[in-house]
């Protein structure tokens, strides 16, 4: 009973209503739900365990996908140059991706809207010292401030430890990059917020400062943060592919779709496209369908469009 | 008159014009002296502008070069006459002092280019032109050896506190190991590390270019692709490693030739032998790698015809020995390999009291050989089948190369290409046991049989040619048999060029400029 009126409001919900009445939307959101189920389900569905040398051939290496002359049915969008099936290695790929694209937006959300708050909220020096990092880092492109990052860890890392910390430092890197969108947001709201009646309500009850931050503010702030954040998933997965395309990102041994869209490039020119354009195309799905969904959910929170 | 002037200016302008061949391999030097690592990258651009008593010719007979002449006096006494009037390009005459310095400076613990002057005890002054080299026994193949060791001028060395081979493996950087002083026929301009080192003709060489290149310019290019795409836009004009997956595509370009050629260097893997436990793997308390059923089982688990026809696609010669056919020693009824059988394999691991397996981590440089990355990630997946769990470190040959050099390391690939042509350099560097000369000199894995150094001692003094040639095929078969090494194949070297540029393709993989023309 309490189910069925629960789904019938969700139903009923302006956000469903406007996510019904976009057909791009909805396709949008089927083909991120398959690519999210197909990455987390990988290990379980994926035809081929490429992680798993002893399952590897090398004798299978360079098959064409299945509906060309060579091609085999086991392999259906045919094999890289170690004999591993493209397919499985996309699934896996997807899941290093879709991982560091969430974690490090979250980072990114975390570390942005606290400090957006503090700044909003307190005002003055603090709120001055950490604008002015923000405008900073804002006059860096984000991909050139996650490669320093980077970088920088590489050097203070041992090397035989690189490859277990690629997702970690990843995750650090590109999440650094892109606390400041958060942060704006938030401090511009927070300071709207901050004089309003309950805000000051709650100030002469005495609730103190990061209660009022955390309980009365932070709902009041959120809505933008989360249409950011979606659109930032795309952001930092095509950062992260950025990335291990340039080789800094994540190793051959784990691969994300950028590191098999690098690992492929190298036998374009020799004629095995499947290697390197199929994970390519994986990677343009997965971000505009993320994208697309990021596009109609600011469009449906902003009530100016209404 | 005017048109007279144009004329001349006309000429002036052709006569003097600058010929600039753009060469691109994949990696960069290591340092620009020429007596501290033994790195064919480094030898091949150093070779420019550092030159040796002898040198060879394009088919590697070996001719005079900074020595004019050379007579034995003994059987442990050489005499060597310099060339008259040859300078340094600070100015300064090449003389005897120069010769003994270098031969003191080269033999410094700290290089790795001990192996050029071994069997050289002592060089000795006779006059300003000659010097005479005492040898420890009879050396036959003397005059091979001393191709690569280079003359420094002395008083440079020690104007600019240089008398000291870099130590490397330090990182220590001096003054000769950014700068260049030798009598070649190339002076280096510039070196910037990973960009670009830049040549230009020294015009007070001693001896006449064959070919009409007055500039050079390389570039290392570490990805493939972007090295392939340079030299089909035309910004290079020259590349000597190609990408194996390339060169049947280079091949049909009509803009471009393709020269074939062998490379007299093999790829193998090599183990830590002398730790009493393995460093970098999940045995603990002893070392697998000194079971020769261990050994032998990594030996069988690969499979090498695989590895030939994929990752090389074709471009490579299976190897069971530690020499390649272009180098003297080789005979093709010793360089044969174990069948591969994944379950032999894995039976003699479990006899050698491994039936799990184990997991070890294999070092391999990722912009050195030609293909090496894949070729460590294929060797990954093949001992996966016998039970091996193998975890794979490629890093770029600048990293890769201090870690080995400092013992660092429980397995690893390297190639060992043979700069005097003959097996002895081989396995002196690589299976002789390690002292801190000559003698094992990139033996890094530590191997130590008594019985073969003795075999190895005794090739360096053998002057009957028939018993030297059976003491060099007991040397590679016993390295073999023991499967002290992992051979994996030797390299097959195509050049791509532009099609208006030759030059001679040698099979230690240096290209000399001063063979090549741009038309």
């Amino acid at each position: 009973m309490f189910r069925g009126v629960f789904l019938k409001r969700a139903w009923d919900h302006d956000l469903a209503w406007s996510f019904r009445r976009s057909p791009v939307t909805v396709v949008a959101a089927l083909v991120t739900a398959v690519c999210i189920a197909a990455a987390l389900l990988s290990p379980w569905i994926a035809p081929q365990d490429p992680f798993d040398a002893s399952a590897l051939d090398l004798n299978d290496a360079f098959k064409p996908p299945a509906w060309q002359a060579g091609g085999e049915r086991a392999y259906l969008l045919g094999t890289d140059n170690q004999g591993r099936d493209i397919l499985s290695t996309i699934m896996h790929g997807a899941r290093v991706s879709l991982g560091v694209g969430l974690a490090s937006v979250f980072l990114a959300m975390l570390s942005g809207v606290s400090l957006g708050l503090l700044a909003g909220y307190f005002g003055g020096r603090i709120d001055a010292f950490i604008m002015r990092i923000a405008d900073v880092q804002l006059s860096f492109p984000a991909i050139l401030i996650a490669l320093l990052i980077d970088g920088v860890a590489r050097v203070a890392l041992p090397s035989e430890r690189h490859d277990a910390i690629a997702i970690p430092v990843l995750v650090l890197a590109i999440g650094f990059a892109s606390w400041v969108q958060y942060a704006r947001t938030v401090r511009g709201s927070t300071m709207v917020e901050k004089n309003r009646e309950y805000v000051q309500a709650a100030r002469v009850i005495g609730r103190r400062p990061l209660a009022i931050m955390l309980f009365h503010v932070l709902p009041n702030v959120a809505g933008p943060v989360l249409v950011i954040g979606t659109i930032n998933i795309a952001t930092a997965i095509i950062t992260e592919a950025t990335l291990s395309f340039l080789g800094v990102g994540m190793p051959p041994t784990q691969p994300s779709l950028g590191t098999l869209i690098r690992v492929g490039n190298e036998f374009l020119y020799s004629g095995e496209w499947w290697i390197t354009v199929f994970p390519g195309a994986a990677l343009v799905v997965l971000v505009l369908s993320v994208n697309l969904l990021g596009d109609w959910l600011r469009d449906a929170l902003n009530p100016k469009l209404r | 008159m005017r048109k007279l002037l144009f004329t001349a200016l006309f000429l002036a302008s052709f006569s003097a014009g600058a010929v600039t061949l753009k060469w691109a391999a994949q990696n960069d030097i290591l340092t620009l002296d020429p007596h501290s690592q033994n790195h064919a990258t480094t030898h091949s651009i150093l070779q420019h502008t550092y030159e040796g008593l002898t040198r060879y010719t394009k088919t590697f007979g070996v001719e005079p070069c900074l020595a004019v002449s050379w007579k034995q006096l003994s059987d442990t006494q050489w005499r060597f006459n310099l060339r008259k009037g040859v300078k340094f390009h600070d100015g300064s005459p090449l003389t005897a002092d120069d010769v003994v310095f270098s031969f003191e400076r080269i033999r410094q613990p700290q290089g790795t280019n001990q192996v050029y002057v071994t069997g050289i005890n002592e060089v000795k002054k006779v006059d300003d032109l000659t010097v005479d080299f005492i040898l420890a026994g009879p050396t036959p193949v003397l005059l091979r050896n001393i191709v690569d060791f280079r003359i420094m001028s002395k008083a440079w060395a020690e104007k600019n506190r240089s008398q000291n081979v870099q130590d490397y493996a330090k990182k220590e950087e001096i003054f000769a190991s950014r700068n260049t002083n030798g009598t070649g026929p190339y002076l280096i301009r510039s070196w910037e590390p990973d960009k670009r080192i830049v040549f230009a003709l020294n015009k007070d060489w001693w001896g006449k270019i064959e070919g009409n290149v007055t500039d050079v310019i390389y570039t290392p290019i570490k990805s493939d692709a972007t090295r392939v795409a340079a030299l089909l836009s035309g910004d290079v004009d020259l590349v000597t490693d190609l990408p194996v997956q390339d060169v049947d595509r280079l091949r049909k370009e009509p803009k471009l030739k393709v020269l074939d050629g062998q490379e007299n260097r093999t790829i193998f893997i090599a183990m830590d032998q002398h730790n009493d436990e393995l460093k970098y793997s999940s045995v603990k308390g002893k070392n697998p790698f000194k079971d020769v059923r261990v050994r032998k089982a990594l030996n069988m688990a690969v499979d090498r015809e695989a590895i030939k026809r994929v990752t090389m696609r074709g471009l490579s010669i299976p190897a069971g020995i530690l020499v390649a056919p272009s180098v003297h020693g080789w005979s093709k009824e010793i360089d044969v390999f174990p069948k591969y059988d994944p379950a032999g394999a894995k039976k003699l691991l479990a006899e050698a009291g491994y039936p799990e397996g184990f997991e070890f981590t294999l070092d391999c440089p990722n912009n050195r050989y030609v293909n090496d990355e894949k070729i460590c990630q294929a060797l990954v997946g093949m001992w996966a089948k016998a039970g091996v769990r193998t975890k794979l470190n490629a890093v770029p040959f600048s990293n890769f190369i201090p870690k080995i050099l400092n013992f660092d390391s429980s397995a690893y690939m390297l190639g060992w290409g043979v700069a005097t042509f003959d097996a002895l350099y081989t396995l002196q560097s690589l299976v002789r046991t390690k002292t801190t000369g000559a003698d094992g000199s990139f033996n890094l894995g530590r191997v130590s049989d008594p019985k073969l150094d003795n075999t190895i001692d005794a090739i360096k003094i053998a002057t009957d040619p028939v018993a030297r040639d059976a003491l060099l095929k007991e040397g590679l078969v016993k390295t073999r048999d023991e499967a002290y090494y992992v051979p994996l194949h030797h390299q097959l070297r195509p050049w791509a060029m532009k099609s208006n540029v030759t030059t001679v393709h040698k099979a230690d993989d240096r290209p000399e400029s001063r063979f090549a023309r741009v038309n």
